[in-house]
């Protein structure tokens, strides 16, 4: 639904909108209701709330969901080092067509994150994108593992996140001295779970399948022992600890278990590892392979098992894009990676055994705390909020077509694949970035 | 061969495709014992072989079964291709596709690759010569070729039913092991891995063998006792602690090749690490059928290309 603009004139973005004919759903419940945005700012919500000032942009919103924007706690967006992945811009529009008003930008990138400098480098790549884009900073100087980067410099500049994602913080000294050193900062470290040494050398889940397709793998205790130990680190420091993409269902007992014992400690799991399995490597495509890997029948259960049961708090996607040539390679060769920002959504909805609005739970207003951003996402849809929106057609049904992804990469382990749950519009601080399922700029 | 065209596991096969492969093979050992062993079978073929990793004896066994088909054949070797250059695999295979060739017989250190060239390849044969660890299919038909054609006529309806088969070494990282497990199970007979735990598969689940840790208590009852290659970078992955220690427990020494019944027979898939899984008298052995294999190698590729690319010709002419 494009706007006319006068030629000549500077674009402005249309800011006031009205959001008609949908169920409004956020952390308070569900209703019917239009939703008059006015100027970025939610000022009326509910049955009657009129029908704004004259150049009010009206967004259909007949028999679909009205919630607040999706919260991704785990995007790579690969710039600065590898734009010929994904940039800045390019999955920002990924993640406004798949409903996501803020992702989280990891950072290893190249050079990694792990700086004041690099932090306002891509805050500054981020102000032209098409949603909020957070950056987390990394634990350690270039993530690996030697030293403590500048966490309070990075935090002086809003970082919320820290992590060395791609790998995990192997020495249990350092992770701990890092969890004493946050503890003051009001931050979150996030690990990735992996014992490298016992990993090493794994290109797929270490059991049936990779035994019998003659493919090294890493068993499911390497990510469990890094589990295991991040409790305890978390127990010894009393700072909370998010733990990234669990994918086995002793990391899920554990997390369990570590909750009820009071532990602050918060974890998420992605779309794939919540119903893909490593039978899917048996062909040798590579879109399959990823870290940590796809694991087993009894390990998705155990995920869904943990969404459901709020052992887990989030679906973050873990988007992962990688140019045709990284993965057009031999399996063990191939970079590990799926790209998710626009399927999260509809598989979550299509795989999970859970209303819509917990799934929206588990994807706008639980991860918007984790990452720090609740100020301004995953907000009650009420007026004097912040305008950062979702409208899905939770029963439109689509089939998932690599060429037709905004992102810059196809590495979509979904194609082909028929989803029940579509994004129909997406507004970004009052900016309508995507109608109708299409990207506004 | 596969609906396919392909060759890329032997579970392509099955049992009847396995025994198809034997009956022609055993018409090329013929022609090779002709004072010119050459057939116009595959005249106007061209065979490439594509071999990413080094192996002058699957690659030669390979260009000699073409050769004496009548194709024409082209060596792609990686040492000396643009993939030092940076190409990406798909990019090297597509070229050649390109240059309208009829079969690729390929060898990859990567588990998969064959699969994967397949599919970026549509229009020409794979043979998978070898990939990673995973499967090694020629192999396996000559092994499975070698064995029927030394033992007496099985005492069952498949050739290999009643025969029990040892499978010694690194199954682990063999390739070897995954095929021939497959065709021999195919085939009827009984498998037994003996290996020490650390170079076994993680998991055997679905696999038709049975594991033994005791080499001296397991030869006793074999007919077929085929020992893998060691590869001397297993000590320094804590798979094992030494040569010597590997040797003392599960290397087929002098002295246990004695605990071998009359007649059985003693298999390699080669090159022979003399002195470590084997001992050299023992490799040189009248039981010992390792040549054989080399022997028959020709004769099962030859009938593997002409299966894919040449049914059809008279092979009489």
């Amino acid at each position: 639904m494009p706007r006319d603009l006068a030629p000549g004139r500077p674009l402005s973005r249309p800011r006031n909108l009205l959001i008609r004919g949908g169920t409004l759903v956020d952390a308070t419940g569900s209703r019917p209701g239009d939703l008059l945005v006015l100027d970025g700012v939610v000022v009326s919500a509910g049955p009657r709330v009129g029908s704004g000032p004259a150049g009010t942009v009206v967004l259909d919103a007949e028999g679909a969901l009205v919630a607040p924007g999706l919260v991704d706690l785990h995007t790579h967006l690969r710039e600065p080092g590898r734009e010929e992945a994904e940039t800045v811009e390019s999955g920002s529009r990924a993640a406004a067509v798949g409903g996501y008003t803020a992702v989280v930008a990891m950072p290893n990138t190249e050079p990694a994150i792990d700086s004041a400098a690099v932090v306002r480098h891509v805050v500054g790549l981020a102000e032209g994108a098409l949603c909020q884009v957070a950056v987390a900073g990394a634990i350690t100087v270039g993530r690996e593992g030697r030293a403590l980067a500048p966490i309070a410099e990075m935090a002086a500049l809003g970082v919320h996140l820290f992590t060395d994602d791609g790998t995990g913080v192997q020495d249990a000294r350092l992770m701990r001295r890092a969890l004493e050193y946050a503890s003051s900062l009001g931050v979150v470290l996030a690990e990735h779970c992996e014992d490298a040494s016992l990993a090493a050398g794994g290109h797929m889940h270490e059991g049936e399948w990779s035994s019998r397709l003659g493919i090294a793998g890493q068993p499911a205790e390497a990510e469990e022992l890094m589990v295991s130990r991040d409790l305890a680190l978390c127990r010894l420091t009393g700072t909370p600890v998010h733990l990234l993409h669990l994918s086995t269902a002793g990391s899920v007992a554990l997390v369990r278990g570590a909750k009820a014992s009071g532990l602050p400690v918060t974890a998420e799991a992605t779309p794939h590892h919540l119903c893909l399995t490593d039978a899917a490597v048996a062909g040798y495509d590579t879109v399959y392979k990823v870290h940590p890997p796809l694991r087993t029948d009894a390990d998705v259960a155990a995920i869904r098992a943990g969404l459901a049961d709020g052992t887990i708090d989030a679906i973050a996607t873990d988007h992962a894009p990688h140019a045709r040539e990284a993965k057009e390679v031999p399996f063990d060769q191939a970079a590990p990676g799926m790209v998710g920002l626009e399927t999260a959504l509809a598989v979550a909805l299509t795989e999970l055994d859970l209303p819509p609005h917990e799934v929206l739970a588990l994807m706008s207003w639980k991860p918007a705390a984790i990452a720090g951003l609740a100020a301004r996402q995953g907000r009650p849809l009420a007026a004097g909020e912040a305008a950062n929106i979702c409208v899905v057609d939770p029963a439109e049904e689509w089939v998932v077509d690599p060429a037709r992804l905004v992102s810059r990469s196809r590495n979509t382990p979904f194609a082909g694949r028929r989803l029940r749950g579509r994004v129909r519009h997406t507004v970004a601080d009052g900016e309508p970035v995507v109608v109708a399922g299409e990207p506004q700029r | 061969m596969s609906a396919a065209g392909h060759l890329l596991s032997v579970a392509d096969l099955g049992a009847d495709g396995i025994e198809e492969v034997m009956r022609v093979t055993d018409s090329f050992v013929e022609v090779a014992s002709r004072a010119i062993p050459k057939v116009p079978a595959l005249r106007g073929k061209t065979v490439v072989s594509l071999f990413f990793e080094d192996s002058t004896r699957t690659r030669l066994s390979f260009e000699t079964a073409a050769r004496r088909l009548s194709a024409d054949v082209m060596t792609f070797s990686a040492a000396s291709s643009s993939v030092n250059k940076g190409e990406s695999l798909r990019d090297t295979v597509e070229t050649i596709e390109a240059m309208g060739v009829d079969a690729l017989v390929v060898r990859h250190a990567g588990s998969g690759v064959p699969w994967q060239v397949a599919g970026w390849a549509p229009s020409v044969a794979v043979v998978n010569a070898g990939d990673g660890w995973h499967e090694h299919p020629t192999q396996a038909l000559l092994d499975c070729y070698t064995i029927t054609r030394a033992r007496p006529p099985a005492d069952g309806p498949r050739p290999l039913e009643g025969a029990r088969i040892a499978i010694v070494g690194d199954i682990r990282h063999s390739r070897v092991a995954r095929s021939d497990v497959l065709a021999f199970a195919a085939l009827g007979a009984e498998v037994v891995l003996v290996a020490p735990p650390t170079l076994l598969p993680a998991s055997l689940a679905g696999w038709p063998v049975s594991v033994s840790h005791d080499l001296d208590a397991t030869l006793p009852g074999v007919d077929v006792v085929y020992v893998l290659r060691l590869q001397r970078e297993r000590m320094t992955e804590a798979l094992l602690p030494t040569l010597r220690e590997y040797t003392a427990t599960f290397g087929l020494t002098r002295e246990r090749a004695r605990l071998l019944p009359e007649g059985a027979l003693i298999m390699h898939p080669g090159p022979v690490n003399r002195g470590v899984e084997i001992a050299a008298e023992v490799a040189d052995a009248p039981g010992s059928v390792i040549t054989r294999q080399v022997a028959n190698g020709v004769a099962v590729r030859m009938a593997v290309l002409y299966l894919l690319l040449g049914s059809g010709v008279d092979l009489a002419a």
